[in-house]
């Protein structure tokens, strides 16, 4: 009896005190938003390496790719995350559109079909997250049906959730709007590009990191 | 609630089919006692057949998020297997709901989805006809590409 009761103790001890280690961290959204600027810049940040390249050509990320054991340390706290950066999910791809970038036919036809893998994966890796960062451009419409399926899901799968707006810097983004559709959640307006409001995203970040 | 757009739709593929662009569109209406008793493959393949049929879909009620997420992932299968199907437009027209906030309107969804959900409108339709769905509680506008 008294060694069920100290296993028991033990178990509740860990369970408190331990450190939160991988926390699988996923930047979600629709293409073009800035899901893998945001992972490099903390990828960058916190271990020095990137990691992905970026375009302005939509569906630069086709599949998912991520980093172990990113330590990021804020305010005397230290966290370790497993960054997973996803593939934009969108209903449509039409491989004509990526011609507009000077892509050449077969090549756009080549991202098409990778896009179309990609947006599959994103959606099937959701299950495996244990936080969600949803990454949307801060100067476009937050209400499109693809952010209300992304965060739909998400919330049905119970996993917290931070919004970010990101492209603040961008003379149409409006992040007042961006607060009003999502009150119940923490919503950052951040610009990956230029680094702006880092310090407000990582205090968010660790705050979406204690719900987990 | 009154389909404005059925004359826009009209309307414009009047204007479309005079250029050739569009041959033969339709509007097909799924009540919601017709898919309400079919799991979620069975809903997902209904509309996505009635869509490659190059029809618009406009289901009584609306799809939960797992259903939604299902029915992207099968259009993305399908982009990649049927020539010229470039994907969907999806939008859910809830009444009243204007002004209202995302959490509001998926608090109003899982709610009205309790019960049927039939006062709430999702219109589905092949990417390659619809540009863009302006969505509004007393019209629908469907920009035609």
């Amino acid at each position: 009896m008294i060694r069920i009761l100290k296993n028991f103790s033990r178990r509740i001890l860990r369970a408190i005190f331990r450190r939160k280690d991988n926390i699988k961290l996923g930047f979600y959204g629709p293409p073009n938003a800035g899901k893998t600027s945001i992972a490099n810049k903390i990828c960058k940040d916190w271990t020095g390496e990137e990691i992905g390249t970026v375009s302005k050509i939509p569906h630069e990320t086709r599949h998912v790719q991520f980093k172990e054991k990113v330590e990021i340390k804020y305010k005397g706290k230290e966290l370790v995350f497993k960054i997973v950066d996803t593939p934009g999910i969108a209903t449509k791809i039409d491989y004509e559109n990526f011609l507009r970038y000077g892509l050449k036919k077969r090549e756009a036809k080549k991202r098409a079909k990778e896009a179309t893998q990609g947006i599959i994966d994103s959606i099937q890796w959701l299950d495996d997250m244990d936080a969600v960062v949803v990454v949307l451009d801060a100067s476009e419409n937050p209400y499109s049906q693809v952010n209300i399926t992304i965060i739909g899901n998400i919330v049905a799968r119970k996993i917290p959730v931070l919004v970010v707006a990101n492209k603040i810097d961008l003379r149409k983004a409006d992040i007042k709007k961006f607060e009003s559709a999502f009150p119940e959640y923490d919503v950052v307006g951040i610009s990956a590009k230029e680094g702006t409001n880092m310090d407000e995203f990582y205090e968010a970040l660790f705050k979406l990191a204690n719900k987990t | 609630m009154k389909l404005y757009s059925n004359w826009l739709i009209r309307h414009k593929m009047k204007n479309k089919m005079k250029s050739g662009k569009i041959k033969g569109l339709s509007l097909h209406v799924i009540p919601y006692t017709e898919v309400e008793k079919m799991n979620i493959a069975e809903r997902v393949k209904k509309i996505l057949s009635l869509i490659l049929n190059n029809k618009i879909v406009i289901l009584q009620g609306r799809l939960r998020p797992e259903e939604e997420a299902r029915l992207i992932e099968d259009t993305m299968v399908l982009v990649d297997h049927v020539q010229n199907f470039k994907g969907i437009e999806l939008a859910v027209i809830e009444p009243d709901m204007k002004g209202k906030n995302i959490v509001e309107k998926m608090k109003h969804g899982i709610a009205k989805r309790l019960v049927g959900d039939s006062e709430a409108l999702t219109v589905v339709g092949p990417a390659s006809v619809i540009k863009e769905i302006k969505k509004d509680p007393k019209k629908i506008e469907l920009f035609l590409t």
